[in-house]
């Protein structure tokens, strides 16, 4: 899908596109069938979204005026290469009272920027550090 | 009087039967603004306002940026669009609010402003508007132009059988979306493995979501059970929103996660969370609410789920809270953001109230017009109840007959129920063997089939279901472990259905704004945009569609009059025989009642509306005419069918002046010669609660009549049951097979009968 930004007329993109719209391992949609399913060819990581995709989702929906909902989608293009226990574990850091300090969070936000390649991600991190200090968050809750 | 008991009460006893009411069980609270209770305007309500400073939002609504708590500051960063906050601030809300019920102003042309507009400007505009026009605008102003509906499917028992089999149903019935959340939290995996199998039973286009804790609901629909979640609750106050243990960051990254990972969701807030968890800031419901959408919106959420939710009854319990309800759900959609509009919780006792508080949304359309509608009974629904349960469903459909408004549902068949449900548990049954879970027993799986609620069924035990669901989580089953079970069992329709939805996560389609699958298609905001822009515009009713909202249970036509008055004819061939003597004279007996009897009168129909065969009715009639000295004498009117003129025709003919008239559904009236039409002796004008003892007590009556005395007239006592809407199909179907009998200036005819049967 690197050739054309899609629009709000390539939408949706599994009618439009299902040759070139791949699972994580890259399959495509076609290629997602009942038969590959039962031989086991196909695992969860073949029915994972990619980076690709949201990115695409983006474009789409930014064609149609949401850019709120665009900047959610590249952040969680980003998301993609995390893994499940990294997102918990970040989550979990970003509720009330349990980082202990602001370098708990910046600790957090440097891992996204050199492990993960997610500066957005991190970005936002930091700057929820930045406003827990403020607003002292950084405080016992259990 | 005095002495009758009760009659010295000092208090009007009207009031007792208004206490008897199920509303009286609501209970209201006096509006209370620096408590909190107040629906639209709070006492620490901020004025709207928005300055910037070095292209960053230096005040708002009143604050500065540098007191702003955390809720300011993320919709100030992520809400506030600074190219357009100048323009669309410096409009009045008075003429924002003339825009938003204004046909001619486009949908997106708010949508852009509200990108611009701070909490306190959106909640001012939205409070000017009344509640016909908060509808309206809700209407033109929704995401997605083609209306849904979301279930609740839950029960006691957290059994797996009967979750299949009502995912299932609630499938049929045209859900989008169905929920359902456990009443053990261990219970999470089996509910949402039952589930999914039974959504896939019949269609597999139904979003489904499994209401758990915030960690486990997104792991469970990294297993590709779930294809939604809407659990994601944002507060209004800095205080709910840490009491609630969340940040804004924290909510935006969840939300940022379950994109991630291909899942649809949307956040959940409503009118008094704060209120109720004690952190209201002295601030309106209205106000609060904005908050919490402006940060939805800023979060990047393509959907809420708001109009009171948890909150509903607190909200409804404030003078406006309804109103104020409704122009929360406006602001969501004002802002974007698919709307799945509350009418989940029931907020009243009072089904009035109920029906009342749903009908904008059935009649304007909404994303999802229940974020859920209990699809099970009131008692199964671990949700708690909802404004519309199971007891309740045929209502909402024939509300949407009514109304001809599509309210996402349609009517499903006794048979085609159970076949459904048997498919169902038969699958799911299939699958928790294979899968090595459990074994369900044949006299489980039927007791799930035919059961009604969970009461009746014999079926798996709570500690039955905690092994089921730790076993599937150990195993680290997957949805492609389902797919494959249910393809071993011949189940292969169920297993294409559920492929092809976990397939659509991979594109992401369905993450985009108010996403449902219609027909194995992504239908949303971006391809189904709604396009309200008047009278034969935005969503409207296909033929086809109209035809299916029309065909409820029980519906009455003309043949089915015809058959039910089959099977009584034969009955009555059995008790009278009617014989046509020729034409009728006037008679000069003074003793005579003569009976005119209209054109179908045993002839086409042959019982009354209240179920009386008509030779019961003539044998009762002869009894009290000669129990009054009388004597009958029958004449057939074949020029009218009118109860008025059957009985006037017939004192006509009748030598004592007086006759007695009487239509086949049972309508009958005391006449005499001397007066007009429709001034009438005694008319019983209620057929389906006159009895035999009162058509005796007419015939005896007439006969006091025709010696010029005044008898005391018979009295029907009134039942103030809703005659009209048990009867007037029948009766309008019933009096049109008379009208298309009669013939213009047909002579009368004596007809002579017998009874067959010696019945007293």
């Amino acid at each position: 899908m690197s050739d054309h930004r899609p629009t709000a007329r390539d939408y949706p993109l599994a009618e439009t596109a299902p040759d070139r719209v791949t699972g994580s391992r890259g399959r495509t949609l076609d290629e997602l069938t009942l038969q590959r399913a039962l031989s086991g060819e196909i695992g969860m990581e073949d029915l994972r979204i990619t980076a690709g995709a949201l990115r695409a989702q983006a474009d789409v929906a930014r064609s149609v005026a949401r850019d709120a909902l665009a900047e959610n989608f590249e952040r969680a293009a980003e998301m993609t290469r995390l893994p499940q226990d990294e997102i918990m574990a970040i989550y979990e850091l970003l509720r009330p009272g349990r980082a202990r300090s602001r370098d708990d969070l910046a600790a957090a936000a440097a891992r996204l920027r050199t492990e993960f390649d997610a500066p957005r991600l991190a970005a936002f991190v930091d700057e929820a550090a930045g406003l827990y200090q403020k607003r002292g968050l950084f405080r016992t809750r259990y | 009087m005095t002495d009758t008991p009760g009659h010295g009460s000092n208090r009007w006893k009207r009031f007792d039967d208004w206490d008897d009411r199920p509303l009286r069980r609501d209970q209201f609270a006096v509006e209370d603004p620096e408590n909190g209770f107040a629906a639209f305007d709070g006492a620490a309500d901020p004025r709207p306002g928005l300055t910037f400073a070095d292209g960053r939002v230096a005040s708002m609504d009143g604050v500065a940026a540098e007191d702003f708590d955390l809720i300011d500051a993320f919709i100030a960063t992520y809400h506030i669009d600074p190219d357009i906050a100048a323009e669309a601030m410096a409009i009045p809300s008075s003429q924002l609010a003339r825009m938003l019920v204004d046909m001619n102003v486009p949908r997106t042309d708010l949508t852009r402003l509200a990108r611009g507009l701070t909490p306190a400007r959106l909640a001012e505009t939205v409070a000017q508007l009344n509640a016909m026009e908060i509808a309206f605008a809700y209407s033109k102003m929704r995401a997605r132009r083609t209306p849904g509906n979301q279930a609740h499917v839950t029960n006691a028992k957290d059994d797996p059988l009967q979750l299949a089999a009502d995912a299932a149903i609630a499938v049929a019935l045209g859900f989008d979306e169905i929920e359902t959340t456990m009443r053990v939290a261990q219970n999470s995996w089996s509910n949402a493995l039952a589930c999914c199998v039974g959504a896939a039973v019949g269609r597999g286009d139904t979003l489904f979501q499994c209401s758990s804790e915030e960690a486990e609901e997104l792991e469970i629909g990294m297993s590709g059970f779930t294809s939604y979640a809407e659990t994601v609750s944002v507060y209004g106050t800095e205080s709910a929103f840490v009491d609630g243990d969340d940040t804004p960051w924290s909510k935006a990254w969840l939300t940022a996660a379950y994109a991630s990972r291909g899942i649809k969701m949307r956040c959940t807030s409503g009118a008094a969370a704060e209120l109720l968890m004690g952190f209201h800031e002295a601030k309106s419901l209205l106000y609060l609410e904005a908050r919490c959408l402006c940060l939805q919106r800023g979060m990047g959420a393509q959907g809420t789920q708001n109009g009171g939710i948890d909150g509903a009854p607190l909200a409804a319990s404030i003078p406006g809270g309804v109103r104020e309800i409704l122009a929360e759900n406006l602001l969501a959609v004002w802002l974007d953001l698919e709307c799945a509009s509350g009418n989940d919780a029931r907020h009243s006792e009072s089904e009035m109230r109920v029906a009342a508080k749903v009908l904008p949304f059935l009649i304007g359309g909404s994303d999802l017009i229940c974020s859920g509608f209990g699809s099970i009974l009131k008692y199964d629904n671990s949700f708690n109840p909802s404004s519309f349960n199971g007891e309740e469903l045929e209502e909402f459909l024939v509300l949407q007959r009514d109304f001809e408004a599509d309210g996402g549902l349609t009517a499903i068949g006794g048979d085609a129920a159970l076949d459904l449900r048997r498919r169902a548990i038969d699958a799911l049954s299939h699958v928790l063997r294979d899968l090595g879970l459990a074994q369900a027993s044949d006299a489980m799986k039927r007791s799930v089939a035919v059961a009604s609620g969970s009461n009746e069924t014999d079926s798996f035990s709570p500690r039955d279901v905690a092994v089921i669901s730790t076993r599937i989580r150990e195993a680290g089953i997957s949805v492609l472990d389902v797919i494959r079970s249910l393809h071993r069992g011949g189940f292969v329709p169920e297993a294409e259905n559920l492929l092809s939805l976990v397939k659509l996560r991979v594109s992401g389609d369905y993450l985009q704004t108010s996403a449902i699958i219609r027909d194995g298609r992504v239908l949303s905001a971006v391809n189904d945009p709604n396009n309200y822009t008047g009278p034969g515009s935005g969503y409207r009713l296909t033929e086809h569609r109209r035809r299916e909202l029309a065909q409820i249970r029980g519906v009455l036509d003309r043949d089915e009059v015809l058959r039910a008055e089959a099977a009584s004819e034969i009955r009555e061939a059995r008790a009278i025989r009617y014989r046509t003597m020729g034409p009728a004279t006037a008679g000069t007996d003074p003793q005579e009642i003569v009976v005119g009897i209209s054109p179908a009168f045993g002839t086409r129909i042959f019982r009354t509306l209240a179920g009386h065969p008509l030779s019961a009715v003539l044998r009762a009639l002869r009894a009290g005419i000669e129990q009054g000295g009388g004597r009958m004498r029958i004449v057939r009117l074949l020029h009218t069918a009118d109860t008025s003129f059957l009985g006037l025709s017939a004192a006509r003919l009748s030598g004592s002046g007086v006759g007695i008239g009487i239509q086949s559904k049972g309508t009958a009236v005391i006449h005499r010669a001397d007066r007009l039409p429709h001034n009438n002796l005694e008319l019983f004008s209620n057929a389906p609660i006159t009895g035999l003892d009162h058509y005796r007590a007419m015939g005896v009556n007439a006969t006091v009549y025709a010696r010029g005395a005044l008898p005391e007239p018979v009295v029907v006592p009134a039942t103030g049951d809703a005659l009209g809407a048990r009867f007037h199909a029948r009766v309008a179907l019933t009096y049109a097979i008379e009208t298309s009998m009669t013939e213009d200036d047909a002579a009368p005819e004596t007809v002579e009968i017998t009874f067959l049967e010696d019945r007293a």
